[in-house]
């Protein structure tokens, strides 16, 4: 008679070959998505929430400028400032950034150019203003007030 | 005669992936270009100086001094959750109120910070007014508030563009029947 074996144990392996696959496609996802920083900030960044929020489509368009306290207070002291790039830049120097930055759009979409402002929930009105001074006099007048998603209430 | 076929091992593949994946995870910061945009007046000089005068009735005034405290129409207000029910009716008057607009077309929203005033007050305030009127926009349009701001993000298309036109209420001159016409002044000296 033949012999049995025994109950047959069913397989329990999970097939893990397309595993690759799946890592893949997150890493394309990330790869995507992914946007490297050129600039290290170096100004507080507690970004006020709203709900309005409207998006800005085209990234080409986007000059970014921070303001904030600055994170070394030792060296820098305690007044808000003004970063764009890699350096703190003074009132009197944004209609030149500005001009610098509009050069580098294609000539037919200058005059769509944003300024996102990035301001730290602690700054006062008052640098904010005088910062929209210089933007008008360098007539980079859309701007947008980067916040985040409030997340109560529809 | 059979060549031996080369093979490439890769059973290291998704060790490499994973590296890779790991990489970008830490590296990532999902871009946030999202937020309250609006548009700058031309630059002092380029615009004579002319006296345009507004009625009083017209302008619906909002102040914020340097201890971020809220002033509208002249009355304090420390509870802001119907601010915006105001400026919508102020906005959709069409003179029924005499003590309010005429119409949305004069209506004008004046928002006046001191150089003390906070961002986050600032913010707060500002999502409030352009709240009120993208809220008006969207209810003629027929489409939701979030709706109406994604297709006013997006104007290349002619669909949206013609949604837009319709919220705002375009007319055939290019005038437009409900302009946001928010004006921002220079904020006051009085902290900072």
């Amino acid at each position: 008679m033949g012999k049995f074996k025994g109950k047959i144990k069913p397989k329990q392996e999970i097939p893990t070959s397309s595993m690759p696959d799946v890592v893949f496609m997150l890493l394309f996802f990330f790869m995507v998505t992914t946007e490297l920083r050129e600039t290290a900030i170096d100004v507080q960044q507690r970004i006020p929430e709203a709900t309005q929020l409207r998006k800005l489509l085209r990234k080409s368009l986007v000059t970014n400028l921070y303001i904030g306290e600055p994170r070394k207070i030792e060296q820098f002291g305690k007044e808000p400032k003004i970063q764009v790039d890699d350096q703190f830049i003074e009132p009197k120097d944004i209609l030149l950034w500005v001009n610098r930055q509009r050069d580098m759009i294609p000539e037919n979409e200058r005059d769509q150019m944003t300024v996102s402002l990035k301001v730290d929930s602690e700054s006062k009105r008052g640098i904010i203003a005088d910062v929209e001074t210089e933007l008008r006099k360098a007539n980079a007048r859309k701007i947008l007030y980067t916040t985040l998603a409030k997340k109560e209430e529809k | 005669m059979a060549r031996a076929t080369p093979e490439i091992p890769n059973a290291s593949m998704a060790d490499i992936a994973f590296l890779l994946l790991t990489f970008f995870l830490v590296t990532t910061t999902i871009a946030n270009d999202r937020g309250l945009s609006i548009q700058l007046p031309p630059p002092p000089e380029a615009v004579p100086p002319t006296d345009v005068k507004v009625s009083e009735h017209n302008m619906f005034k909002i102040q914020i001094n340097s201890s971020d405290a809220l002033l509208v129409e002249g009355e304090p207000m420390s509870d802001v959750s119907g601010l915006k029910e105001m400026i919508k009716k102020f906005i959709t008057n069409y003179g029924a109120d005499p003590l309010s607009s005429d119409s949305p077309e004069k209506a004008i929203v004046s928002y006046k910070t001191d150089r003390g005033t906070s961002h986050k007050r600032f913010i707060e305030i500002l999502d409030i007014i352009q709240g009120a009127y993208y809220d008006v926009y969207a209810d003629r349009a027929g489409v939701t508030n979030a709706r109406w701001r994604e297709i006013s993000s997006d104007l290349g298309n002619p669909e949206n563009q013609a949604i837009y036109d319709k919220g705002r209420g375009k007319r055939p001159d290019g005038t437009v029947e409900i302009p946001m016409q928010l004006s921002i002044a220079e904020p006051t000296k009085v902290g900072n």
